[in-house]
């Protein structure tokens, strides 16, 4: 039982970064149909700019951490004007090929700039255990999980109620009408990547912390993103948030009770973004799309 | 409502001056010219294919036409991004309704107010102060629109579960709720029977009589086109082949010509 509770709650706290990372991802493809497969290495840029303020520059790590998110979030912006605004009405598959160069590309800068060897990082979050339900949990996954929902609930109120939130769910509902109420739809794609790399960002801080180091591994939680929206719906943004819990917990309770010579852990995710996309292509939460031709 | 007499027309809100549209070889629009005059109804009229919708998207920004001008309010309005004309005070409804399914009508209709809110992500992001007297008095707004439409009672539900002749009327709320100058109408009694379509026209005329607002529209049923414009410009294969009162129109022969074939008349 101890052992479940610990598994369950270690899952949880990695499907919630999952669902961070997954709720960017949704934005952007809500918005302006483009699959990022570059999301994870927006993880990457977020930990290791942390890891340069801190670390390198030696800003005390609140300040640090700050910096770094705003960065980030310029770093999308950027990515959004030079990248993805040339490719508007240019067919799909080419806008995926860019992302996926773009994938490299950022790699490749990162490599460049910090090596490729794994560094130590800065834990900021507590690191002791506490022993929930008689099972001993480590106090940093809950620190994440709660900063992973205080993230989200920040998000649902900026959707549900400010100029810009709402902005945005009207040009993911219709584009062509929210031009015609006076949005601007190249500025509410400027703000979905922003904001994609502001939660891309925080997942890879938390992700850092709980790892005690930064390295290219961490972009590797981009791929878990996959499953995650395919099962959720690739357009639902609580899909984003159920889909990470299911799939945090699912890749736990595979890595904990299954021999860990399968190394099934790792693989499960993927299991189930397969028998998703045979059973319910359109996820759980998703809209079927009918295209009459 | 009064029809306007050709001799005593005030100075035009929109002159369209020798608009000319092609997508590759075709030739969509051909150097089309008329005035649009505040307060009036204009309506326009011509068969399938005439270019009439090609227009409208010209005027609202969807379309960028290679030749000639659209002056409203006497600025040259062609190369503006469409969410700048709109903010311009041009709204319009689409023939293929294009709503927020995923929102209420009221949401939809807020929407439409999304211009003349001034609050930033900050202070719009939660209720303070002028954030929360600007959200009153934009409810307020729309509340009169509601009641103008009657759509009372169907405000909390959500767009995409309505019919399909209140979507048209929730639609046109939207384009309302901007508060517009000009408001172009693209087919906005399209799909309906006769007592919706009564039911629209009547809206119309309150829209024009009540707040002023210049409407343009496109419509394929003679008899309201004819009932409540004050002037109309016919369409046929890119061209504008007539222009003027309902009565001028009718007359015309080359619009019995395009539009009905020789052996018929308009009534």
């Amino acid at each position: 039982m101890d052992r479940f509770i610990q598994l369950a709650l270690s899952g949880i706290a990695n499907g919630a970064i999952f669902a961070l990372v997954a709720l960017g991802f949704v934005l952007i493809y809500k918005s302006s149909d483009v699959i990022n497969f570059a999301q994870g290495e927006l993880l990457l840029i977020g930990a290791y700019l942390t890891y340069a303020m801190v670390e390198q520059f030696g800003l005390w790590w609140p300040v640090g951490v700050i910096v770094a998110v705003v960065l980030a979030a310029l770093v999308g912006v950027l990515i959004e004007q030079l990248v993805l605004r040339p490719l508007i009405g240019e067919p799909v598959i080419s806008v995926i090929m860019v992302t996926i160069g773009l994938s490299s590309l950022l790699r490749a800068i990162v490599g460049a700039i910090w090596g490729t060897t794994p560094r130590p990082a800065p834990q900021f979050l507590p690191t002791d255990t506490v022993t929930i339900l008689g099972a001993n949990v480590s106090i940093d996954r809950i620190w994440a999980f709660v900063l992973a929902i205080t993230l989200f609930v920040i998000l649902t109120l900026f959707f549900r109620y400010s100029r810009e939130g709402i902005a945005m769910r009207a040009v993911a509902d219709d584009q062509q009408a929210a031009l015609s109420m006076g949005i601007s739809v190249k500025k509410v794609w400027a703000v979905a990547w922003a904001i994609a790399a502001i939660t891309a960002a925080v997942g890879g801080i938390l992700l850092m912390s709980i790892f005690g180091g930064v390295s290219g591994t961490i972009a590797r939680v981009g791929l878990i993103v996959f499953p995650v929206v395919i099962l959720g719906g690739l357009d639902s943004i609580p899909g984003a948030i159920i889909g990470g819990l299911i799939i945090g917990l699912l890749q736990s309770f595979a890595g904990g009770y299954l021999p860990p010579e399968w190394g099934l852990g790792e693989v499960v995710p993927f299991i189930v973004l397969l028998l998703i996309l045979l059973v319910r292509p359109y996820g759980l939460f998703g809209q079927r799309i009918i295209e009459r031709v | 409502m009064t029809h306007h007499d050709s001799t005593t027309l005030p100075a035009p809100q929109m002159e369209i001056d020798h608009v000319g549209l092609s997508f590759g070889g075709v030739r969509a629009l051909l150097s089309i010219t008329f005035n649009i005059y505040p307060g009036t109804i204009q309506a326009i009229i011509g068969p399938n294919g005439a270019g009439k919708t090609s227009l409208l998207n010209c005027i609202s920004g969807l379309y960028r036409p290679q030749e000639g001008q659209i002056r409203f309010e006497g600025r040259n309005i062609i190369g503006l991004p469409p969410h700048q004309i709109a903010r311009l005070g041009i709204a319009r409804s689409f023939q293929n309704i294009e709503l927020f399914r995923h929102m209420t009508v009221v949401d939809n209709l807020m929407l439409g107010r999304h211009i003349h809110m001034r609050s930033g992500v900050l202070s719009g992001g939660f209720y303070w102060g002028r954030a929360q007297r600007e959200e009153v008095e934009h409810r307020e707004f729309v509340e009169q629109v509601i009641d103008l439409l009657e759509i009372q009672s169907i405000r909390k539900k959500m767009v995409g579960a309505l019919s399909y002749g209140l979507q048209k009327r929730v639609e046109l709320g939207r384009a309302l709720a901007m508060n517009p100058r000009l408001l172009l109408l693209d087919e906005p009694m399209a799909g309906m029977n006769s007592e919706e379509k009564e039911d629209m026209a009547r809206f119309i005329l309150d829209i024009n009589e009540e707040y002023g607002t210049t409407i343009v529209l496109i419509e394929h049923d003679m008899g309201v086109v004819m009932d409540i414009s004050d002037r109309v410009a016919v369409l046929e294969f890119g061209q504008l082949i007539a222009y003027g009162t309902p009565a001028e129109v009718r007359s015309d022969p080359k619009v019995i010509d395009a539009y009905l074939g020789r052996e018929h008349a308009i009534v």
